[in-house]
C-alpha cells in the first residue's frame, strides 16, 4: 500500500465504526464544540473558501463560493439539503462514508448549516442503500441524545433538524435541483436556472445542496486546517485564472477488470495507472487494459494509453473526457466490447432521462435504438454518424437541455466512437456485410422484433 | 425605453415591459417557433423548440458579447441591450434538430388527425425540420384514452410540451392532469377515478400545440381547412368573452376563444365553448304564424311587417320587453319603433336569467352567474328610452293587471326561461307578440309567433358586466324562415336598404351618452364604455 495515510477512511472497516461511542473515541465532534464556540459561520466560511475544497458530487464547484452565493442577511429560514443519492454508475463511496462512517458526514453536515446559517437540513439518500438508511437515522437520534442537534446546541445559539428523506430510486434525483423538486414532493424535473437554488430552492428559499463526501471533507478541515488540506493535491494552474486547484483527499471507487476493487482514499491527482497499480494490485490476471471510465459513466473514456490521465478536476478534460465527475474509475481489460460498453451506457441514460427536454428525452432514446439495432447485426456505418450528431448536439453545454443528464449521456457516446471507431466499423460490417453501406432510412417494418 | 437587437434590427421595449425573447421578437416580426412556451402559463423551456443566441450590447462601446451556448428565447428576458439572433445556422440546426427529435416516435397519421392545417408541428416541420427521416423507429402505433367528458388523449401524438398539465395546476386550480412514466415513455394522464372534468376543460384542446388533445365534440366534425373563422362574442354569461365562431356553410362547428387582454384573455369556458348546440336544434322555431280563430297559421315574411305595424298601431297601451340576448342595436331599434307607434309605450327589460354564483379562477377567469351577454347594454337602452328601468317582474304585475292590450316580448333566449305560470299572467293580453328561439308556454299562447335568431346570426354590439362594447357581425345566415331581429325592426321603422348595425349604432351613441365612444368604430377587442363617463363627469 502507499505512503498516504487515509483520512476520510479512516474508521472505516473497524467494528462498531458506525456508533457514535466509537465515533466520539477518536475525536469527534470536537471540532463541532469547537467552531461553534470560537468562530462565527462567516469565519468558518472564510476557512472553507481558502482551503479550496470543491465540490466532491461530480461538477467540482469550489464549496465556500456556493455558501457565499447565499444571500446576505436573509430572515430565513436557509435550507440545507445533503445529496447522498449518488446514482453514478460506479460510485459507491458516499455509501462508504454513511455505513461505516456516518457521524463524519453528520458532523460536517452540521459544521456547513453552521457556516451556511441553515436551521433545517435534509439528507436525500438513494432508495438503494438500506444500511446507509438505518445507520444514518441511528447516528441522527444518536446526535439529538447527545446534544449534538436539536436548539441550542452545545450552548451555542445555533440549532438545527436534520431529516433523512429516502428517494425513490431515481438518477435524475441526484441533479442538484431534481433533487430540490422531489423533496418538495413533485417530480424530479431539474429546474431551469437562474434563479439558482442559493438565491431560490428548496421550498422557494435560498438552498445549498452539497454531496456527502463534501461534507467528509469540511469535517476533516474543520479538524485539520486549511494548511493540511491544501498541502495535498494538485495546485490551481497558474495559467488558468478560473482554475481553483485540486486540493485534498478524495475517495477514488475503483472497479471493474482489476485483482482488488474497492473504495480508495489518495490525494488528488493521482493517475489510472498509479490507482490500478498501487490500490488496485494490478490488472485481473494479468490481462491488457482496454479501456476506463474516469469518473462515472457520464464523464466519457479513456484509452488504454491515457491511462497517465491524472485524476484531479482538470485531468480528464485533456483527454477528450467531460471531468472528474465522481472519480468512478471503472476498469476494461480487452475483452470488453466497445459497442456493449457503448449499448449498456445508451440503456442508461434512456432509462433515467426524466424527459423534460426534448433533446435529451428523444436523442438519448433513439442512440438507444441505434445501439440497439447495431448489437442486432443491422448497423450500418451511417449510424455512426447520426450517433455523434446526437452527442454533439444534447446537453447543457450546447444549451439545448436544462440539466447536465445529456451531456453525461453524450459524452460515452463521443468518446466511444471517435476512440474506438474502428471497432464500431468493424462490428457494423462483420455483422451487416450486405447492408453496412446503406444510406436510406431503414423501413420501419423490418425492425419489428428489434425495437 | 430599453432597446433590444433582433437579428440586427433595433427595437423598443417599455421600461415597465417584461418581455421575453420570442415576444421581442414578434414585435421586430419575428416568429420564434415554440411549442411549450404559453403567454398564460408559466415558463418550463423544455420543449427547446425556441433556441435562439443571445448576447448583450455594450451601451458605450457597442461591442456584442454573445453567450457561447444556445438559450430558450422563452426564457430570457429582453432586457436593454439584449441581442438575439433567431437566423444563425446554428439556431437553424437546432430547430431542425428539434423537429426530428419530436417527429421519431410521433406516429405521422395527419390524414385522419382533427389538428392537421393548424397544427405547430406541421408547420414547423415545414419550415425547419430536416427534408427527410432518418430516425429509424417504427413510429406508427395509435392509443387513445378518455380524459374526461370533453377531451380525448391521442398518446403517441402528444409532444410532451405540458401546458395542459401547467394549465389544470395555474389556470384552474384543478390539478387533474400530470405527466407519468419517465424518459421518452412519458405521457399525460390523469389520477384513475379523477378524469379532467372542470369548466374550463376544453382549453386544453386549443392549447396543444399537436393533435395529442382532441376535443370530443368536434372529433373528426371537419376538417379545419374548410371552416371559416368569424371573429364574435360569446352569450352565455356576462363576461362576454371574445370568441371565434368557425363555420362551414351556414353550420356551426365549434367555438375558440380569441385573445383579448381586457376580457377573456386566452381562454374560454366550457358553458361558450359547447353553448352554441340551440343554434341547430331540431325544434327551434322557424316560421313567423299568426292566430286565426283558434289556428295558427304561417305568416309570410314579405306582409307581416305591415300588418303588425297596423295592429301596434291600433293599440292603446303597448309595451315591448327587450331582451338581455337582443343587442344594443336591435333594442334600440325595438324601442325606438315602439315610441313611434306609440308615444306612451312601455319599454321594459327581459327577464335576466341568473344561474348560481359567479366563479372566478385562479387565473382571474370569471364564469358570471348571469347567464346572458347583454344586460348593460339592453337595460341603459330600455331605462333611456322609458324614462327609468321597468324590470321583467315589474312588467309582468302590470301586464298581469291589464295596463297593456299589447306587448311584444323578445327572447332569443338558448334555453328555456319562464315557466307555464308566467306565460298565464299574459293570458289576458289581446295583442301578444313573441318572439323567441325555442318553443316555450308564451309561444303557445301568443297571438304571434316570430322565431328569432341565434346569437351567431345577428350583427351588433353587446356590453359586457363591465361595460365593455363589442361589435361583431354575423358568423352563419339563419334558417330559411328566421327573420333576424335587426332586419325586422329596420323595416318597421322605414329604413331605407338593408339593415346596417353600424349606422343604428351611431344613432345609440348620439342619442344616449353611456354609448358615446362608440361614436368611433369600436376595436375589434371592444371598447370601455366608463372611459367617457369618466371624461363626460369632468
Amino acid at each position: 500500500m502507499p505512503p498516504f495515510e487515509p483520512v476520510l477512511l479512516a474508521n472505516v472497516g473497524q467494528e462498531g465504526s458506525h456508533t457514535l461511542r466509537f465515533y466520539e473515541q477518536t475525536g469527534g465532534y470536537q471540532s463541532l464544540r469547537r467552531v461553534l464556540k470560537e468562530q462565527s459561520p462567516v469565519q468558518f466560511t472564510d476557512i472553507v473558501k481558502n482551503s479550496n475544497l470543491r465540490g466532491r458530487g461530480g461538477a467540482g464547484f469550489p464549496t465556500g463560493l456556493k455558501w457565499t452565493f447565499l444571500p446576505k442577511d436573509h430572515p430565513g429560514p436557509i435550507y440545507f439539503c445533503l445529496n447522498a443519492d449518488e446514482s453514478e454508475p460506479g460510485t459507491f463511496n458516499n455509501r462508504i462514508l454513511m455505513e461505516d462512517d456516518p457521524h463524519q458526514v453528520i458532523e460536517g453536515l452540521i459544521l456547513s448549516c453552521y457556516a451556511t446559517r441553515a436551521t433545517t437540513a435534509y439528507i436525500y439518500l438513494r432508495f438503494e442503500y438500506p444500511l446507509a438508511y438505518q445507520r444514518l437515522q441511528l447516528a441522527i437520534n444518536e446526535c439529538y441524545e447527545a446534544g449534538h442537534l436539536g436548539k441550542n446546541i452545545h450552548g451555542s445559539e445555533f440549532s438545527l433538524d436534520i431529516y433523512l428523506h429516502r428517494g425513490a430510486a431515481a438518477y435524475i434525483c441526484g441533479e442538484e435541483t431534481g433533487l430540490i423538486e422531489s423533496l418538495e414532493g413533485k417530480r424530479a424535473w431539474p429546474r431551469i436556472k437562474p434563479p439558482f437554488p442559493a438565491v431560490e430552492g428548496l421550498f422557494r428559499k435560498p438552498t445549498v445542496v452539497n454531496n456527502v463526501e463534501t461534507a467528509a471533507c469540511v469535517k476533516q478541515i474543520a479538524d485539520r486546517g486549511v494548511e493540511w488540506f491544501k498541502s495535498i493535491g494538485v495546485p490551481a494552474d497558474p495559467n488558468n485564472p478560473r482554475d481553483a486547484g485540486s486540493y485534498g483527499p478524495k475517495l477514488y471507487c475503483l472497479s471493474g477488470h482489476i485483482e482488488r476493487p474497492g473504495c480508495y482514499e489518495a490525494p488528488l491527482g493521482i493517475t489510472v495507472n498509479q490507482l490500478i497499480d498501487e490500490y488496485g494490485g494490478g490488472m485481473w490476471k494479468g490481462r491488457k487494459p482496454k479501456a476506463a471510465i474516469p469518473g462515472g459513466i457520464s464523464m466519457g473514456l479513456l484509452k488504454a494509453d491515457e491511462f497517465h490521465c491524472p485524476l484531479d478536476f482538470n485531468g480528464p478534460g485533456k483527454f477528450g473526457c467531460l471531468g472528474l465527475g465522481t472519480a468512478a474509475v471503472v476498469v476494461m481489460d480487452e475483452t470488453v466490447s466497445m459497442i456493449d460498453t457503448l449499448h449498456n451506457s445508451c440503456r442508461f441514460f434512456a432509462h433515467e432521462s426524466c424527459g423534460q427536454c426534448t433533446p435529451c428525452r428523444e436523442g438519448t432514446n433513439w442512440a438507444l435504438k441505434m445501439m440497439n439495432r447495431i448489437k442486432a447485426g443491422k448497423g450500418r456505418l451511417k449510424d455512426l454518424d447520426l450517433l455523434l450528431e446526437i452527442g454533439d448536439n444534447i446537453g447543457i453545454m450546447p444549451g439545448t437541455t436544462i440539466c447536465g443528464l445529456a451531456d453525461g449521456a453524450a459524452w460515452p457516446i463521443k468518446n466511444a466512437i471517435r476512440k474506438w471507431r474502428g471497432e464500431f466499423e468493424e462490428f457494423i460490417k462483420r455483422t451487416n456485410p450486405q447492408g453496412y453501406q446503406e444510406e436510406s432510412a431503414v423501413p420501419a417494418l423490418e425492425l419489428i422484433g428489434i425495437h | 425605453m430599453a432597446i433590444v437587437i433582433i437579428d440586427g434590427q433595433e427595437i423598443e421595449v417599455g421600461d415597465d415591459e417584461r418581455l421575453n425573447g420570442i415576444q421581442a421578437a414578434k414585435r421586430a416580426g419575428v416568429d420564434i417557433p415554440h411549442y411549450c412556451w404559453h403567454p398564460g402559463l408559466s415558463v418550463v423551456a423544455s420543449c427547446r423548440m425556441c433556441l435562439v443566441e443571445s448576447g448583450t450590447r455594450d451601451p458605450a462601446s457597442g461591442k456584442i458579447t454573445m453567450v457561447p451556448k444556445l438559450v430558450p428565447a422563452c426564457q430570457t428576458p429582453a432586457r436593454a441591450n439584449t441581442v438575439f439572433v433567431t437566423n444563425s445556422e446554428k439556431v437553424q440546426q437546432a430547430r431542425a434538430m428539434v423537429e426530428e427529435d419530436l417527429l421519431i416516435r410521433h406516429p405521422v397519421d395527419c390524414p385522419i388527425c382533427d389538428k392537421a392545417g393548424e397544427c405547430y408541428l406541421q408547420d414547423y416541420h415545414f419550415e425547419h425540420g430536416q427534408k427527410e427521416r432518418r430516425a429509424d423507429i417504427k413510429p406508427f402505433t395509435s392509443r387513445r384514452r378518455s380524459l374526461g367528458p370533453t377531451i380525448t388523449l391521442f398518446v403517441d401524438r402528444c409532444v410532451m410540451c405540458t401546458r395542459c398539465v401547467r394549465f389544470t395546476r395555474e389556470a384552474t386550480g384543478t390539478n387533474e392532469l400530470m405527466v407519468i412514466h419517465r424518459g421518452a415513455h412519458e405521457e399525460i394522464d390523469i389520477f384513475p377515478g379523477y378524469p379532467l372534468e372542470n369548466k374550463l376543460s376544453g382549453n386544453v384542446a386549443d392549447l396543444c400545440p399537436v393533435g395529442a388533445l382532441g376535443d370530443k365534440d368536434f372529433l373528426y366534425e371537419q376538417r379545419v381547412w374548410f371552416m371559416k373563422k368569424h371573429a364574435g362574442v360569446c352569450s352565455r354569461c356576462s363576461t362576454g368573452c371574445s370568441i371565434y365562431t368557425e363555420e362551414n356553410q351556414d353550420r356551426i362547428y365549434r367555438i375558440k376563444p380569441r385573445e383579448n387582454p381586457h376580457v377573456n384573455k386566452w381562454w374560454i369556458c366550457d358553458e361558450g365553448r359547447y353553448g352554441w348546440k340551440h343554434v341547430h336544434a331540431a325544434e327551434r322555431n322557424t316560421e313567423p304564424q299568426r292566430l286565426e280563430g283558434d289556428d295558427y297559421v304561417n305568416a309570410d315574411w314579405s306582409t307581416t311587417p305591415a300588418l303588425l305595424d297596423k295592429q301596434l298601431r291600433d293599440a292603446d297601451n303597448l309595451a315591448v320587453v327587450l331582451s338581455p340576448f337582443l343587442t344594443v342595436e336591435e333594442a334600440y331599434l325595438l324601442a325606438k319603433y315602439a315610441r313611434r307607434v306609440n308615444k306612451h309605450a312601455t319599454i321594459a327589460l327581459g327577464f335576466v336569467p341568473v344561474v348560481g354564483e359567479d366563479e372566478t379562477y385562479p387565473n382571474g377567469f370569471t364564469i358570471r352567474a348571469e347567464k346572458c351577454p347583454n344586460r348593460r347594454g339592453v337595460e341603459e337602452v330600455a331605462s333611456r328610452m322609458n324614462g327609468g328601468l321597468v324590470a321583467w317582474d315589474d312588467f309582468l304585475a302590470r301586464a298581469e293587471a291589464g295596463e297593456f292590450d299589447a306587448v311584444w316580448i323578445t327572447g332569443a333566449y338558448p334555453e328555456p326561461w319562464h315557466d307555464e305560470a308566467t306565460a298565464q299572467r299574459l293570458a289576458e293580453v289581446p295583442l301578444l307578440i313573441v318572439q323567441d328561439l325555442l318553443p316555450s308556454p308564451l309561444w303557445s299562447i301568443a297571438t304571434w309567433r316570430l322565431p328569432s335568431a341565434a346569437y351567431a346570426e345577428r350583427d351588433g354590439s353587446f356590453v359586457n358586466h363591465a361595460d365593455r362594447l363589442q361589435s361583431f357581425q354575423w358568423a352563419i345566415r339563419p334558417p330559411a324562415g328566421v327573420m333576424v331581429e335587426g332586419r325586422l325592426y329596420w323595416r318597421l321603422l322605414g329604413e331605407k336598404g338593408l339593415y346596417n348595425a353600424r349606422s343604428a349604432m351611431l344613432e345609440v351613441a348620439n342619442e344616449i351618452n353611456y354609448f358615446a365612444p362608440a361614436h368611433h368604430e369600436p376595436p375589434p377587442l371592444g371598447i370601455d364604455l366608463k372611459t367617457s363617463q369618466l371624461a363626460s363627469t369632468v
